[in-house]
């Protein structure tokens, strides 16, 4: 035990130990109690514990395991007051086995492995995207849902409404608490990485989101860890690398700057290090993916003095290669950005034919043909297109950065 | 154990449709009946059927303490149930490969929907 001497920094320290062994203990805890509703109701218990008696007692050692241990206990407590505990009476006659009076005899072992079924559980594709997001930032991250309402620019309570319905459908579904089976992983691993990415992406959007993009990093470097053979795992890790790398870059003065006229001073230089190191360790596992692609694309971008020192040719040949892999529309028009730099903007545009159906509302489709435009020395076109950009441009700070964009198509046209 | 509903549904103007040709209609026969025999083996298979389409249907409501009847579904919409499986299964990952098992032989899309309770109704 550390002793207090100063109740105050113990304090604060109780509640960031604590937010850092959430996570693991309430993944440990729902496996016990098999409720993630009664695990929540029992760790917020615990804290009170902890607050009450670690400022006398010290830290524990292993804190997570001594939350697992006293929320375990206050769960059984909760369980005997319900009328509903009766199967569960069995659960507290053994641990009254186990555990004499009130002091932690022995402290719950977190096991690594139930952090992967908190993962696969919140992340089943069963549950729609909004709800698998707010589960795995509440449940994972332990973002508090405030934290969460602020990220995603809406209100608290239709956080609540989320992270309730998402509950209930787990609970009266049973989506199981386990991790898929070795030849369930590649259709149930997609879905957990799109959570992360997603996450990733919307921490993206404004240099004051750093907590979510943080986030996103911690949960892929955390289940990098825990899946070391899923090369795509530490794809989506170095490909959020990349992104972080930039964001010093990306935005001036809270306005969006694209990768072509970032100063590349401002990069930084050790998560470029760290995203290539793991794009090398890739290749070699020689196993490629969707996210693998994407970070060796990024990896091309970091080695790049300027961008027109870019290796396009390469960048071009792995976009063929995610395009084979993953034929969408949005990987054909961001592979028309290379094929621009390769073959000019005249095969470029061509290759944009078509994709209108499926992309005519998305703002960047028109923003990348109004550029494209732009270079071909066709501007009336050119507006037209990013007028529309501009339309549909999701955020206040996107349209700035596309009407920008016009700007410069009206004084290189006068 | 628990009980999950695997409907499937039919759109209006397919049930005036013609009806599939007898060496498609066996094939289909036999891929339910590989799957019910499936389902049976590993103690899934509950109850089971097909629907007469909803022209077929009546509706009760009570009205004022009288009871209503018309004719048709409740819901007036294209989609229509035309037939379901009962199953039981550990969990929804389990109902889900029934489901997908289901989706593979009838060719039609499947909601998988979890009972909240079944059988009698107790105190």
């Amino acid at each position: 035990m550390i002793p207090s001497t100063d109740g105050s920094t113990v304090s604060t320290g109780i509640e960031q130990v604590f937010r850092e062994a959430r996570g693991p203990a309430l993944a440990t805890l729902v496996r016990i109690v098999g409720d993630i509703t009664v695990a929540e109701d029992a760790l917020q218990d615990a804290f009170v514990v902890a607050v009450e008696r670690w400022p006398r007692d010290g830290i524990p050692p292993n804190p997570g395991g001594w939350i697992v241990t006293t929320a375990r206990r206050r769960a059984i407590d909760r369980f005997r007051r319900d009328t509903r505990g009766r199967e569960l009476e069995r659960l507290a006659a053994d641990s009254e086995a186990q555990d004499a009076g009130d002091t932690v005899v022995e402290e719950e072992p977190l096991v690594p492995d139930d952090q992967l079924r908190m993962v696969f559980t919140c992340c089943h594709p069963s549950l729609s995207i909004e709800h698998r997001v707010t589960l795995t930032l509440r449940l994972i991250g332990g973002l508090s849902v405030a934290d969460i309402a602020r990220a995603f620019v809406i209100s608290e309570s239709a956080v609540a409404k989320r992270l309730v319905r998402a509950k209930h459908k787990i609970a009266a579904a049973k989506i199981p608490y386990r991790i898929p089976s070795g030849p369930e992983m590649p259709d149930r691993l997609p879905s957990v990485l799109a959570v992360i990415y997603l996450i990733g992406t919307v921490g993206s959007e404004g240099p004051d989101r750093k907590e979510l993009r943080g986030e996103a990093i911690h949960l892929a470097r955390s289940l990098a860890g825990l899946m070391p053979d899923e090369p795509e795992v530490s794809g989506l890790l170095a490909l959020l690398l990349f992104g972080e790398s930039r964001m010093e870059a990306r935005f001036d003065g809270g306005e969006i700057v694209t990768l072509q006229y970032q100063d590349r001073s401002l990069w930084d230089g050790a998560l470029i290090a760290e995203g290539q190191a793991i794009v090398r360790a890739c290749v070699l596992q020689d196993r490629p993916g969707p996210y693998q692609l994407q970070a060796a694309i990024q990896a091309i971008h970091s080695r790049a003095a300027t961008h027109s020192r870019t290796d396009w040719v390469s960048i071009l040949s792995l976009y063929d290669r995610l395009l084979a892999m993953t034929p969408t529309p949005i990987v054909q028009l961001n592979r028309s950005v290379a094929l621009a730099e390769v073959a000019g903007a005249g095969d470029a545009l061509a290759s944009l034919d078509g994709l209108a159906v499926d992309l005519d509302s998305y703002h960047l489709f028109h923003a990348v043909r109004g550029a494209l435009l732009t270079r071909l020395g066709r501007p009336e076109e050119a507006r037209t297109a990013l007028r529309r950009a501009t339309e549909l441009a999701p955020s206040d700070r996107e349209r700035r950065h596309l009407v920008r964009g016009i700007a410069a198509v009206e004084s290189s046209d006068s | 154990m628990s009980h999950y509903l695997l409907s499937t549904f039919s759109f209006e103007t397919e049930e005036d449709q013609a009806a599939p040709s007898p060496e498609d209609m066996q094939a289909f026969m036999q891929r339910v009946m590989a799957l019910e025999e499936e389902m049976d083996d590993a103690g899934a298979f509950v109850f089971g059927g097909a629907l007469h389409g909803s022209d077929t249907s009546t509706t009760l409501r009570s009205q004022s303490g009288r009871i209503v009847m018309t004719d048709g579904p409740f819901i007036e919409a294209k989609e229509q149930i035309a037939g379901f499986y009962i199953i039981e299964a550990a969990d929804l990952d389990e109902a889900l490969e029934w489901a997908t098992k289901t989706v593979e032989a009838i060719q039609r899309p499947i909601e998988v929907r979890p009972f909240r309770a079944t059988g009698r109704v107790q105190m």
